[in-house]
């Protein structure tokens, strides 16, 4: 995927086709072809850049809610003798979870519907010279970027609020694939809901996908801890967000009863193929009359 | 039909009649053979219209069919045409007439139904990716990227279509220098006027240096100023060898822009030429406007006198003067031919009559006969205009006057 020597040069080059033009001034050289992986950066880079520009709009975004969640559950309730303080051993985890899949859910799925509804402005995009799903994935590797911020940024956020955590070194390197596994789902995730959701059922968004999907992941409680509530934890099962919050406990607390490692690796993967197939061909239809 | 904003070759000079009926001595021969001269050149221009083979073309259409799903017809109906290369072709038709749904075919937004489109040579649907390198597109409404700066939904544009770094910002600011954007660069586009919004919106299409650009209803809701700007950067980068392609309805634009115009309705292509060759295809559009006095035969016998020269469509009587010299009468539109269509009755020209003489032909090589005929019965002209069809006559004697 590099640029020819031949094609590079050719950018100061002479019109590449015949016609004399009408007035001295020479016909603007066609352009070379550019290979897409190139116009896949300048696409996210333009995406981080937007990002970039609305940076405490971001941070808000994302640190507001989980912050408060800790400190709300975690720290008043355990002060106030509700909860227990292992409490924060189990929500924590689950926090970085979820911070992974909704960052990523979030910074896709809205600005898509609003995009192929009203602003229209991803048609400029959707006139580069790339292949229209390579936007599509785009978007994906968008939202994963930001989960994945999302997610670390909570780290040290925890850490502030609940200075008792430890976790085990060996338990970092499967944490980050199970973060990063998140971070694609939410924008895998995000890519299907944007494009499948019409634009006059936005309202609907929050009430109907977003808060069933934060509370049925198993981030708020361990998996295995719902077998007296069997039709929820069926609910739950069906929900990735769940593998993503167990596998993420799984590295980091061990001791917790959670899901099989490889379960929750291989679910999330699954996922992500699916998703990614119904949210490509959602954006095709959108993109594409 | 064709008379408002009519050019007035003529006006109530006293002598100006006198010198047409001196230089005009009964040559109606000579007048023909000039007409059919007249008429014989153009059919050239429509031939070479027709068939633009052997012509480099820009933009090649054929047989192309759009049906949207769950719409019982087709948006684009069997629809054909060739732009040549470097030239300004305007696509016009009513609202839903397929002019969008072309474009956006050609802008590999829309999947053709059956068809071939190709733009500089390439497949729209096949070499999708070449294609979107080699053209830019200015849409209908605007859809620049609003989390942008002027500037930067320039130079992200030039990024995504491999500019370099250098040249990207280099080409970004010559471009709103030349849109007179330059001092809103910094300025996010949330703030630009409808005016200002279109020219970033040309000046984003031009980044990448297309070979064909696209201007969908270039101008609607501009001021004057906006659009005749709009206009001259158009004229400009035709002169630089850009095809453009623009789909409007507004006639004057399409006139004054295009090299040759295709009128579109129902999704099929009606005619294609230029727009003066349209103009004068048109039948018995042109006319010319007779003010008489002083003639003692009744309006009805000059009517029925003029109907019988040659090219003389059909003649009207818009109405009697009465001793101020002002037209007493509304006009009266014929009923077809002959005099049996005006409505003065049988008053006497003597106080002035205006009559409204539709030509088959070029109206000025009917001026001479026409006077000679009036003269022959004592009637003086003292005024005489010529009205020239527009292209909206074209355009509505094509698709008709049904509201869309």
């Amino acid at each position: 995927m590099t640029v020819p020597a031949a094609a590079a040069a050719d950018w100061a080059g002479p019109p590449r086709s015949a016609g004399p033009p009408r007035s001295a001034e020479p016909i603007a050289p066609a352009a070379p072809p550019c290979p897409p992986a190139r116009v896949f950066l300048a696409v996210l880079s333009r995406d981080v850049h937007v990002t970039g520009k609305e940076l405490v709009a971001f941070l808000a975004q994302t640190l507001i809610q989980p912050f408060f969640f800790l400190f709300i559950f975690v720290k008043v309730l355990s002060n106030a003798g509700f909860v227990t303080t292992s409490y924060g051993d189990i929500m924590l985890p689950g926090l970085i979870a979820l911070n992974a899949f909704f960052g990523g859910l979030q910074a896709v799925a809205f600005p898509l519907v609003l995009d192929f509804a009203w602003t229209r402005e991803i048609e400029d995009r959707l006139l580069a010279p790339m292949p229209i799903p390579l936007v599509a994935v785009e978007k994906m590797v968008y939202g994963a970027l930001r989960g994945l911020v999302a997610s670390l940024l909570m780290v040290p956020i925890g850490l502030l609020v609940l200075p008792s955590v430890s976790w085990p070194v060996s338990g970092l390197a499967p944490a980050l694939l199970c973060t990063v596994l998140g971070a694609v789902l939410g924008g895998t995730m995000g890519l299907a809901i944007g494009t499948l959701v019409p634009p006059r059922r936005i309202n609907v968004l929050f009430a109907v996908i977003f808060a069933p999907l934060m509370f049925t992941g198993s981030v708020q409680f361990p998996w295995l801890a719902l077998s007296s509530e069997r039709w929820f934890q069926v609910l739950c099962a069906l929900n990735p967000l769940t593998y993503v919050s167990e596998g993420v406990r799984a590295a980091l607390v061990p001791a917790v009863p959670h899901l099989p490692f490889w379960l929750c690796v291989g679910v999330s993967v699954l996922s992500v193929a699916a998703l990614a197939w119904i949210g490509i061909r959602g954006f095709m239809r959108r993109a594409l009359d | 039909m064709a008379t408002d904003g009519s050019v007035r070759r003529s006006d109530g000079d006293p002598n100006g009649p006198l010198d047409l009926l001196d230089s005009a001595p009964g040559s109606p021969t000579e007048v023909t053979h000039t007409d059919i001269g007249a008429a014989g050149e153009p059919a050239a221009l429509v031939a070479a219209g027709a068939d633009p083979a052997g012509q480099d073309i820009a933009v090649e259409v054929t047989a192309l069919v759009k049906r949207y799903p769950k719409s019982p017809v087709n948006a684009v109906d069997g629809l054909s045409f060739a732009v040549r290369r470097g030239e300004i072709f305007g696509l016009l038709g009513p609202n839903g007439a397929g002019k969008t749904t072309t474009v956006g075919v050609l802008t590999t937004r829309v999947l053709p139904t059956s068809g071939t489109a190709t733009v500089a040579g390439l497949d729209v649907v096949r070499d999708a990716v070449a294609v979107r390198a080699r053209l830019g597109v200015v849409p209908q409404r605007v859809n620049l990227d609003r989390s942008l700066t002027t500037r930067n939904n320039l130079v992200f544009h030039a990024a995504y279509h491999g500019l370099s770094r250098a040249e990207r910002t280099a080409r970004a600011d010559e471009l709103l220098e030349r849109m007179g954007l330059a001092d809103k660069a910094k300025v996010s586009v949330d703030q630009l006027s409808g005016g200002q919004s279109q020219r970033l919106m040309i000046a984003r299409a031009l980044m990448h240096r297309p070979e064909v650009l696209f201007l969908d209803e270039p101008s609607t809701g501009l001021d004057p100023q906006a659009r005749l700007f709009v206009h001259d950067r158009v004229r400009a980068l035709r002169d630089e060898g850009v095809t453009v392609v623009l789909t409007t309805h507004d006639m004057d634009e399409a006139a004054k822009l295009s090299d040759r115009v295709g009128i579109v309705d129902h999704g099929r292509m009606l005619t294609v030429d230029t727009p003066g060759q349209l103009v004068r295809s048109l039948p018995g559009s042109a006319t010319l406007e007779v003010t008489v006095r002083g003639s003692d035969v009744p309006a009805v016998m000059l009517v029925a006198a003029l109907t019988e020269l040659p090219d003389v469509e059909r003649v009207e009587q818009l109405g009697v003067l009465d001793t101020a010299g002002a037209a007493a009468g509304a006009g009266v539109p014929g009923g077809g031919s002959g005099a049996g269509g005006a409505g003065g009755g049988p008053a006497a020209a003597a106080d002035g009559a205006r009559l409204r003489v539709y030509v088959a032909g070029e109206p000025a090589a009917l001026i001479g006969p026409v006077v000679s005929v009036l003269a022959a019965r004592a009637a003086t002209v003292s005024d005489l205009s010529i009205g020239e069809p527009s292209l909206e006559d074209v355009f509505i004697h094509l698709t008709g006057r049904d509201l869309r």
